[in-house]
């Protein structure tokens, strides 16, 4: 079960994901503090200017380094992602065990609720939070968190049913350990690598689903860069500045790539 | 395994959806590539890179043929006293004419009438009919048939106007059949440009919205909609030699990118909404022409006057100073749009003003900030700037704006609202502090003027000024056009002098014409006029 048991050999899927995503998530952690140069400053002298040692990715039609755009829209996408999985997660955690230890009405109704709202698209389920709540991050990260919400509930709860009848749950609850301490102390820690596995999953999702809203305008607003309403503002430049639109998609791909290769790698260490 | 299968697809679906999904959107370009010549009135249109103007001379305009014309949006009306959309006035303009027309300098000729009179005291029009005017359907046009459509349009024949300006009108006489007089209640100059309401024949009245008669260059063969409009060339037009094509297709071409694969494809032949990035795809094709024009929209950002703190004129005025509008054409409309510092088109000489220079049009940074110390502001503000999230256009002069107020100390942010949200809240609610938009003008120079009237329900800044209310009520009476005139550059003197809202600029238009036709010619209003559009001789 262990992540580093001694004499385990690091798999390759965990070594290039770890590798990828260790990259992705450093600059995008620079980012926040450090760019190459000013992520809005424009320079009607450096338009469209092509990839370069000065310019990386070149710049775009303000004459912004897209470098630099890229290093704050990663930051910006993954600390998006990073909040949205937090959310979804922790209410996912929540409400599987409850619905999985104790089962009955409460689970009945969970479930069916979970059941509507995977019955939505969720780009679809997000638009419409948003256009309820208003646009801005705090809703973005709200509404995507409320959407990924289903997809922990199913995972943890599968693995509560299927642990709270195990031989040392039984024991524990013959000891009289309160059901908290079961449901937390006792199971939590065994859920961790499917769940692991997972929140690399929903991280993934995440990272789509946010650059998929900014791409439709929703989100992140301009002139702050995200990973995807950099793509949607490159849409029109693809003939005089093609660099723009591929800098921005081939870094979700690394992104993307890297935290499935990190999660499979995590998922075969520990069998 | 599947789902990580699923998330990848998805990412590269993303990508693939950027680089493949056409040009979208408004465009920009690269600025030493954006030497597109500026043509107004005739002309054989500029061509990009090869030249068939040299052709031209040696062929001069061919008889027959046809083009097809992509437009944007489907027709609301094909009575042309009922339609009141835009872009459906362009097409109709082919087929229907009024008393008189615009012509592509924004002036007004004759058009059913050959000549008219107007009394000293603005109230009696006299229009005489021009010699041998045919419909459609082959009728010659009668004083008979002015009377019918002008009291249809302004409400005498049932009560109800159809066209509201033309409510001023009391009675319409025949004084004899080739003498129509008009009589209306109260003066005023602009009138005149109402007179462009078309002359249908008498007692058409509905049946114009099935089979519309006119008699313009055109006449209409058929309607589909969802697909277009076709209309045919009218023999017996009245201007000798026009029109020179026999067929014209108005054809509805939904979204942006079709109509670059339509003209790429050769599907289409003029097409006049393109974005700076399709212009310059389509430059590279050395297949069209592409040609800018002044469009006849203002582009703003509106400052609600209102409140806090633009209500200080010193706080509304370094934004002025702050904006620097040379910066905001080349990054956004390509270079092709015409700055202006007040509230007129440029494209109405006689009326316009340039007062550019009064804020420059650069950006004085240091004017700015002291303007804003003065005004209790030496650290700047947060100023929240909404957006019409449609309008890319807008949205990327907000970007621009954004960065130019933060040299200053204004630490602005952009809120992209939804186009009805837009209307309702900002435009009718205005509840807001700043906003970018843009303002469609009519060719009456007072249009635009209007809504900063203090009471005009179109006043969504909120510009109050005792001084501009008395003057632009002395515009109103004015009878003389020079006199009017003076008093609408007043006017414009008197919205810089209170910085009432930062104007940018007049964004240029871009057409798209095939190698194939020539004659297109670009006017100061909305209409796609077809009479003078030839094809070239191969």
């Amino acid at each position: 079960m262990k992540l580093f048991a001694a004499g385990k050999k690091w798999n390759k899927y965990f070594v290039a994901g770890l590798i990828m995503t260790g990259l992705a998530v450093l600059l995008g952690v620079l980012g926040l503090f450090w760019t190459p140069y000013s992520t809005t400053a424009m320079s009607a002298a450096e338009r469209f200017a092509a990839p370069s040692l000065r310019h990386w990715f070149g710049t775009d039609n303000f004459g912004r380094d897209i470098f630099s755009r890229v290093m704050q829209g990663m930051s910006t996408t993954i600390l998006i992602s990073a909040a949205v999985v937090l959310i979804s997660g922790a209410a996912g955690v929540l409400l599987g065990a409850l619905t999985g230890y104790f089962g009955g009405v409460l689970d009945e109704a969970v479930m069916r609720v979970t059941d509507a709202v995977n019955g939505f698209p969720s780009i679809l389920l997000a638009l419409v939070m948003i256009s309820i709540l208003g646009n801005g991050r705090q809703n973005l990260i709200l509404s995507l968190g409320i959407v990924f919400v289903p997809s922990y509930v199913r995972i943890v709860r599968g693995e509560y049913l299927r642990l709270r009848d195990a031989d040392y749950i039984k024991r524990a609850r013959l000891m009289g350990v309160g059901r908290f301490r079961i449901l937390f102390v006792h199971i939590l820690p065994n859920i961790l690598p499917v769940f692991g596995v997972s929140v690399m999953i929903g991280l993934n999702n995440a990272i789509l689903a946010e650059s998929g809203m900014s791409y439709l305008g929703i989100g992140v607003q301009a002139p702050d860069a995200s990973l995807g309403n950099m793509l949607s503002d490159a849409q029109g430049y693809l003939q005089a500045a093609p660099w723009y639109a591929l800098a921005p998609g081939l870094v979700i791909v690394w992104i993307v790539l890297g935290f499935s290769l990190f999660g499979e790698g995590i998922r075969r260490q520990m069998e | 395994m599947k789902k990580k299968l699923c998330s990848l697809l998805l990412a590269a679906l993303l990508t693939t959806a950027a680089l493949g999904g056409c040009a979208g959107g408004t465009g920009e370009s690269s600025g030493d590539n954006t030497s597109v010549e500026s043509v107004t009135g005739e002309s054989d249109a500029q061509p990009s890179e090869t030249d068939p103007s040299e052709e031209d001379q040696e062929s001069g305009p061919v008889y027959g043929g046809s083009a097809v014309v992509g437009i944007q949006q489907d027709i609301d009306s094909l009575d042309p006293h009922k339609a009141t959309a835009a872009g459906t006035k362009e097409i109709l303009f082919n087929i229907f004419e009024g008393l008189v027309k615009s012509d592509e300098n924004g002036n007004l000729i004759g058009a059913v009438a050959s000549d008219y009179t107007i009394s000293e005291d603005g109230l009696v029009y006299t229009f005489t009919l021009r010699d041998n005017v045919k419909f459609h359907n082959g009728s010659v046009v009668t004083a008979e048939d002015v009377k019918y459509s002008l009291e249809r349009a302004s409400g005498l024949l049932d009560g109800t106007p159809l066209i509201s300006t033309l409510s001023a009108i009391t009675a319409v006489d025949i004084l004899d059949e080739k003498t129509v007089q008009v009589t209306v209640g109260s003066a005023n100059t602009e009138l005149i440009y109402s007179f462009v309401a078309a002359i249908i024949p008498a007692g058409s009245g509905e049946e114009e919205g099935a089979d519309p008669i006119g008699t313009g260059p055109f006449s209409f063969v058929s309607y589909k909609p969802q697909e277009g409009i076709v209309v045919k060339k009218n023999a017996d037009y009245w201007q000798e030699g026009l029109p020179y094509l026999d067929e014209v297709n108005f054809k509805i071409v939904n979204s942006a990118e079709t109509a670059l694969m339509e003209l790429q494809g050769g599907t289409i032949d003029i097409y006049p909404y393109l974005t700076d990035s399709q212009a310059q795809a389509l430059k590279a094709g050395n297949t069209h022409q592409v040609i800018s024009s002044p469009s006849n929209v203002v582009q703003a950002l509106f400052l609600n006057n209102a409140v806090k703190p633009l209500d200080d004129v010193r706080v509304r005025q370094a934004i002025l100073y702050a904006i620097d509008k040379d910066e905001i054409n080349l990054f956004v409309g390509g270079g092709n749009g015409s700055l202006i510092g007040s509230a007129m088109l440029p494209t109405l000489a006689d009326y316009y003003e340039d007062l550019n220079d009064v804020y420059g049009t650069g950006a004085d940074v240091e004017k700015a900030k002291e303007l804003l110390a003065d005004a209790g502001y030496p650290d700047g503000f947060d100023l929240v700037i909404d957006i019409p999230s449609n309008y890319e256009f807008h949205m990327q002069t907000g970007e621009v704006i954004v960065e130019q107020l933060k040299a200053v100390g204004i630490n602005a942010t952009i809120n992209a609202v939804e186009w009805n949200t837009w209307l309702t809240d900002i435009y009718n609610g205005r509840q807001y502090t700043a906003t970018i938009s843009g303002v469609t003008c009519d060719q009456t120079p007072g249009y635009m003027l209007n809504r900063f009237e203090s009471t005009s329900a179109k006043n969504f800044i909120n510009y109050t000024n005792a001084e501009y209310d008395e003057v632009y009520a002395q515009a109103q009476a004015a009878l003389d056009l020079k006199e009017k005139a003076g008093y609408y550059k007043h006017l414009q003197e008197l919205l810089v002098d209170d910085a009432a809202t930062a104007f940018i600029q007049v964004p240029g238009n871009m057409t798209a014409i095939s190698n194939r036709l020539a004659g297109y010619k670009f006017y100061p209003i909305y209409v796609q006029d077809m009479s003078t559009v030839y094809e070239v001789k191969q």
